[in-house]
């Protein structure tokens, strides 16, 4: 039948070595980086809210929150809170990388365009890669202001080049795993206003149940142990120990014990449960 | 001729309602099919279903031979797909989005260029090709569309009523694009709930309501089935539309129409301009004042209206 030889007349790509599942995700993720440049608006209000979290904290509740294990005797000093506020702040920012996935996928079902690339003969992971990759990559960005922000009040990486790049490296895969758990949720979204609120909801506790503001043990003892396992607290402590900040007193937790094998054990989890999800349910969605 | 779409018996339901309800389907090769019918009727859950976006409850169907469950990949290869909204990125460039489009379809990056180029020209958007899609108007953007579901020329083409929301210079460039793809052999299958559009670019007409075909045939045989002309009057007094009713009524071969408010009345005839003859004559004798008289040939609109209108009915009892 002549419907079937006409692909054969256009002139098609070998296989690369890598796959096509790499290919069309690469081919998505250069779309959404083309967005981000397009609209420098997003970007620039995504790098807003850390910023002033970081001039918030260092300047109006630094001296307040006074860091335990730091010397007692010694004159409260801001600095040392400047010292520790950064990782809890990167580690709250790259969590939030998630509501951009779910934002982003909502927009693209609702516009249909969800309904196009499942018509296409891609791979059918690779709009969710694509996806997650972005919005990963974005927060390399982010990450940059915020340390020049982070810089610019006092905070420094005490530790060498090679494990401050350890901690970024780290925050950059948690930004993908919860990417990932965001893309999850977007495909459920009925439309992009509910995304823009669904999104974020569940990151308010997530992030403030860890120890990235406040020491886990100036909190009530039955929400010590939630905070001591929630990845967050673990990926922060890695990073406040990579960077050489200080740390605070080190719970008995396992994940506070060890924490740079808990935040890769979390996210190597959290993306095996969620990935397949996000797949399936992108199978199965159409737009409206 | 071989079909190269074919549904059977398709049902598919969302909790309460029945979009589709045992719904068949055959699209000849080369040809193009209108399926037609109103808002809710089913038109884009059976195009979701044949472009293996959407399971059906039951039923079967393949595209170009390949079964849409069992070889969604296969069917995916050959077909292309204008969704009812265009479906196109609004920050890229209209170019940057045809390159993405072929480039999943894992075309050769050279093929994509030259490809693209020509289909800008085509679709007259060779001027706005580099600027971003915010600044495209809907008519631009629905063209852009229909040139990415054609990148990898597809030899199946679902068009989800493309022309939806276009203004009538718009529209008309539309259907010349759509006429020269089948004329180069693609087969489309079209939706649409403008009978003007059926009746212009579908060789074959597949009425549905209810998630059910209620009629197909060419335009011709629609026509035909809803019976042969009709005369419509307009009269000058609207007291005397149950006059003129009654006067058409003994020359009629079916159910005189009458709408009080615009002051017609529509009567079905078998003989062409003796019945308009008999027509006047009988108007006249009854004294009804004729302010316009005209026999036609019965549109799309009377076929829809007397089959949409009859299975309303059925619904009913
Ligand atoms: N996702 C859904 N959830 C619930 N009901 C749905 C869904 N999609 C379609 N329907 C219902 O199924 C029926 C058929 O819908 P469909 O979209 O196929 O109609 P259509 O002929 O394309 O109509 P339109 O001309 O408005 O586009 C409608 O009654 C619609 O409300
Ligand atoms: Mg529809």
């Amino acid at each position: 039948m002549s419907a079937t030889d006409s692909l054969v007349s256009v002139p098609m790509r070998s296989r690369p070595i890598f796959g096509w599942a790499l290919h069309d995700g690469f081919v998505v993720a250069r779309r959404n980086l083309i967005q981000t440049v397009r609209v420098p608006e997003l970007l620039f209000f995504s790098l807003v809210q850390p910023v002033i979290f970081v001039l918030l904290f260092a300047f109006v509740f630094g001296g307040a929150i006074p860091i335990p294990g730091a010397d007692p005797t010694a004159e409260p000093d801001t600095s040392v809170y400047r010292q520790y506020l950064m990782p809890g702040i990167f580690g709250q920012t790259v969590a939030f990388a998630a509501a951009a996935s779910t934002v982003g996928l909502a927009e693209d079902m609702h516009r249909g365009l969800i309904d196009r690339f499942r018509s296409l003969p891609m791979a059918s992971g690779a709009v969710l890669f694509g996806r997650t990759f972005a919005d990963a990559a974005r927060q390399i960005l982010v990450l940059t202001v915020l340390s020049i922000t982070g810089f610019l009040v006092g905070w420094r990486i005490n530790d060498g080049v090679i494990s401050a790049i350890g901690a970024f490296a780290l925050l950059l895969l948690f930004a993908y795993t919860v990417a990932w758990i965001g893309a999850w949720i977007g495909l459920y979204m009925p439309n992009p206003e509910t995304a823009n609120t669904a999104g974020l909801v569940w990151l308010f506790p997530l992030t403030f149940l860890s120890n990235a503001f406040v020491p886990i043990t100036a909190m009530p003892d039955w929400l010590q142990p939630i905070a001591q396992w929630n990845p967050i607290s673990s990926l922060v402590l890695a990073a406040r120990d990579l960077f050489g900040n200080p740390t605070g007193i080190i719970g008995d937790a396992w994940p506070q014990q060890n924490p740079i094998l808990y935040t890769l054990i979390s996210c190597a989890v959290l993306i095996a449960i969620f990935a397949p999800l996000a797949i399936r349910r992108y199978r199965r969605t159409t737009a409206r | 001729m071989a079909n190269v779409i074919e549904a059977r018996d398709l049902v598919k339901t969302y909790g309460e309602v029945t979009a589709l309800d045992g719904l068949d389907l055959d699209v000849p090769e080369g040809t193009v099919v209108g399926l037609l019918g109103p808002n809710g009727a089913g038109k884009t859950t059976t195009v979701r279903i044949l472009t293996t976006l959407l399971k059906p409850d039951s039923g079967t169907a393949t595209v170009a031979g390949f079964d849409v469950l069992r070889q969604p990949d296969r069917v995916r290869s050959v077909i292309g797909l204008t969704g009812q909204y265009a479906a196109v990125d609004e920050y890229l460039t209209g170019r940057e989005n045809l390159r993405m489009f072929g480039d999943l379809y894992h075309l050769t990056p050279e093929y994509v260029r030259t490809r693209t180029t020509e289909l800008l020209e085509r679709f007259d958007l060779a001027d706005a090709a580099d600027r971003s899609l915010r600044t495209y108007s809907g008519g631009m953007r629905r063209r852009l569309d229909l040139a990415a579901s054609l990148i990898a020329k597809p030899s199946i083409l679902f068009l989800d009523e493309p022309t939806t929301g276009l203004d009538p210079r718009s529209r008309l460039g539309l259907w010349e694009v759509i006429t020269d793809l089948v004329a180069e052999g693609t087969t489309v299958l079209l939706t649409t709930q403008y009978l003007e559009e059926a009746d212009q670019l579908a060789e074959e007409i597949v009425v549905i309501d209810h998630g059910r075909v209620i009629a197909q045939g060419t335009s011709d045989t629609l026509k035909d089935a809803v019976g042969g002309n009709r005369i419509e009057v307009v009269v000058v007094d609207p007291a005397q539309v149950s006059t003129a009713v009654q006067a058409l009524t003994a020359v009629a071969n079916g159910e005189v129409i009458a709408d009080a408010e615009e002051r017609r009345v529509s009567a079905p005839v078998s003989g062409g301009s003796t019945a308009l003859v008999e027509a006047v004559r009988g108007l006249d004798a009854a004294g009804v004042g004729i302010a316009d008289i005209v026999l036609r040939r019965p549109t799309l609109d009377d076929v829809f209206l007397t089959l949409t209108g009859h299975v309303a009915e059925e619904d009913a009892a």
